[in-house]
């Protein structure tokens, strides 16, 4: 696995960003917001990994007997599943409600502020 | 109280305000909620107040849920940390007083809500400065930015407010999963999170590639945050269309906790052998904080909407606490922080004067309310005493920060106090402009521009429903007091006896580690604590800025500064500049990336 987690991550990180610069759709960009989050995910994953390890679920393991994964990169990547959740919801909420009120979701077409 | 008790306390009670208000805003009247956040406000204040005491010229540590600072998470306070903490809490306890009347909001399902987001915004905040661990830091400053979002779509009947919320919250959170990658690759050399025990470990590696691309991504959010130039353009289009309380909150003390995030991941991780080397951090910065000062003066002078005008105001002074920082001795942490504090209580005292016109006209439009707002002699007076304050009036608070930030930069490189004085004497500039051609009617009415890429601020929606209703006199006692506790600042050695030892503290990574990890202190007494007073060269550099931007301001109301012609390559210049501005999601990303890239190659080329 190696280095190819960490360059996937990074790709996956470009092409979200790729997508965000372009995007002509709101829902999209949010969309995009959520691909880059899932680099984050690859990567956390990725540095906790350890081949032929198993889950550090101690209910049905004996300590000391199977080599575990970090569990600590797991916690991390748990949190930012709960962060990003939150941020996505709430950008879609004022999506929605852009929509209402202004009937586009196109972020080219907001020329409100400039200057 | 113990330390171990506050420093959880700090960051517990305004979580649990929020969470009250939330669910009983819904059941009581609106002098009910109000009392309610007013006390849990006062209440937080105390309680960072009581700790600023107890950290004097020390580390105040709590081990959370019990665990070893090894293991668990910590929460660390030094003076700085806890000062800018107490900062925090100071805005919000006037941001809630000044909104009491200020919302004329029906009570039923939404009552609280307000209050409860303010409370909940405070608690990322305080979190965020009070943190030992760099994770907990990522995660607090998801909390500050969902809860800023929030606020800043606060009206959502009106497009305009949903357009800048949702610019800031995607630019923001994209720049949190990019420091997100960071800490990724720092816990994958280091296996911490701990920020001393990071700084510990990273001892043992040599500085390579991996050191400053993770270095740059965590600095990434914090620099978006910091509304760093090329990364700052969310900041003015936020600040135009938030509800003037969230921008005396987001330019008051928000936008500097970036600045104080870079400072605190620098020092405690990144200072020693295995980081990035002093030399370069100190270059790289300084270049990065004198673009975006000048930067920022330039697009602050160009503005005529209020808002935008305060918020690019905060851009350049933003640059040079930025400068004050890369110094990275004892003497210029100092000056920032005191700097930081009068600059806080004078931005939010400028946008509560400016939440004054908005309520009476229903506009924040420097041309459009020109001489109209004569008979607020008083709300005048104060704004023009905020703008002379911006400029670094002696012996106001803002002065003396940038009197001994400047000072020190001058040791470094002789040419740099003439960036904090442009900079001061710009911003300052265009306040008093804007303040003498509306409440004094300096000047003949300024010329239409139907030309330039502006926003007016015409027609801003007022932020309450009867304007005919008389000002509640809290609308202009709260700016009265931030103006009267940033001249305390200026004028009262103890701040800046007690920050001057803060800095002195915050510069030493081997005693935070130490005290952190409870190890052994290191033998010797550590930085001495630099000295923080009014020396002759401040003054007459805080006059010399001060003169600048009275007779910038006066040239510019009564139109004697030369009129450039459309094709003069100085009038082409800034039209390129504010075209860059141009309100795109696309645009600020892509400027994003630039950035990024640039921090990478020149930290690169100089390891």
């Amino acid at each position: 696995m190696g280095t190819w987690v960490f360059l996937a991550a990074g790709w996956v990180l470009l092409t979200a960003l790729f997508g965000l610069v372009t995007s002509r759709n709101l829902i999209h960009a949010i969309g995009c917001l959520t691909v880059a989050q899932s680099s984050t995910y690859l990567l956390l994953l990725a540095v906790g990994y350890r081949r032929g390890a198993t889950a550090p679920v101690y209910s049905d393991l004996t300590p000391g007997t199977r080599p575990v994964v970090d569990p600590v990169v797991q916690a991390l990547a748990l949190t930012d599943v709960v962060v990003g959740a939150t941020v996505t919801a709430l950008l879609l909420a004022l999506t929605i409600q852009l929509h209402k009120r202004h009937h586009t979701v196109d972020p080219q077409s907001l020329t409100g502020l400039k200057g | 109280m113990t330390e171990a008790t506050l420093l959880p306390l700090a960051v517990a009670l305004p979580l649990l305000g929020a969470a009250l208000l939330a669910v009983a805003g819904r059941a009581l009247p609106r002098l009910g909620c109000d009392i309610l956040a007013t006390t849990c406000a006062s209440a937080e204040t105390a309680c960072l107040a009581l700790l600023w005491t107890r950290t004097d010229g020390h580390l105040a540590t709590a081990d959370l849920g019990g665990w070893p600072a090894r293991l668990g998470i910590v929460l660390a306070a030094d003076p700085i940390g806890a000062g800018l903490a107490l900062l925090v809490a100071v805005l919000i306890l006037a941001v809630i007083v000044y909104s009491w009347r200020y919302f004329d909001e029906p009570t039923g399902e939404h009552a609280g809500a307000f209050p409860a987001l303010i409370l909940l915004f405070e608690a990322g905040m305080a979190g965020f400065a009070l943190t030992g661990d760099l994770f907990n830091a990522f995660v607090f400053f998801e909390l500050m930015g969902a809860a800023a979002y929030a606020l800043t779509g606060y009206h959502i009947e009106d497009p305009r407010p949903l357009h800048g919320a949702l610019t800031f919250g995607i630019v923001t959170s994209f720049a949190a999963y990019c420091s997100l990658l960071g800490i990724g690759f720092l816990y994958a050399r280091t296996g911490e999170l701990n920020l001393a025990r990071l700084g510990q470990q990273l001892a043992g590696h040599h500085t390579d590639m991996l050191t400053v691309v993770a270095f740059v991504l965590i600095c990434t959010a914090l620099l978006v945050k910091a509304a760093a130039v090329p990364f700052h353009f969310w900041l003015p289009d936020a600040h135009a269309v938030a509800p003037t309380p969230v921008c005396m909150l987001m330019s008051g003390v928000m936008v500097e906790l970036g600045v104080y995030g870079i400072a605190r991941v620098y020092w405690t991780v990144f200072s020693g052998p295995g980081g990035i080397p002093h030399a370069a951090f100190r270059t790289t910065f300084t270049a990065l904080g004198v673009l975006t000062a000048l930067l920022g003066a330039l697009m602050c002078w160009q503005q005529r909407h209020l808002k935008r005008l305060l918020a690019f105001s905060t851009v350049s002074h933003v640059g040079l606490f930025l400068i004050g920082v890369a110094l990275l001795t004892p003497d210029g942490v100092a000056g920032t922080a005191l700097y930081v504090a009068a600059h806080g209580l004078v931005k939010a005292a400028l946008f509560a004067l400016a939440g004054v016109l908005l309520d009476r006209y229903g506009s924040v439009d420097e041309h459009g309310l020109h001489g109209r707002a004569r008979n607020l002699r008083l709300v005048g007076v104060l704004f023009v005493a905020g703008a002379l304050a911006l400029a670094g009036l002696p012996p106001l608070g803002t002065g003396l920060g940038k009197a001994l930030a400047e000072e020190d930069a001058a040791r470094w490189q002789p040419w740099l106090p003439a960036v904090f004085v442009t900079a001061s004497a710009l911003t300052g500039a265009a306040v008093l402009r804007a303040g003498l051609r509306i409440f004094f009617g300096a000047g003949p009415a300024p010329r239409r521009r139907p030309d330039q890429e502006e926003t007016t601020g015409q027609g801003e929606e007022p932020e309450i429903r009867s304007p005919q209703r008389t000002a509640p006199p809290t609308m202009t006692v709260v700016p009265a007091v931030l103006l009267a506790l940033a001249a305390c600042i200026g004028v009262l050695p103890a701040a800046a006896t007690a920050l001057a030892k803060g800095a002195a503290v915050f510069t030493d990574p081997a005693r935070y580690t130490a005290t952190v990890l409870a190890l052994p202190q290191p033998a010797g007494e550590g930085n001495p604590p630099p000295a923080a007073d009014w020396t002759m060269p401040g003054v007459l550099l805080g006059l010399l800025s001060t003169a600048l931007a009275v007779a910038l301001a006066t040239a510019a109301v009564h139109q004697r500064t030369p009129e450039l012609s459309a094709h003069h390559p100085a009038a082409r210049a800034v039209r390129t500049l504010r075209r860059l501005h141009s309100g795109h999601l696309g645009d600020y990303l892509a400027w994003l990336t630039v950035g990024v890239a640039a921090l990478c190659i020149a930290l690169a080329a100089q390891t």
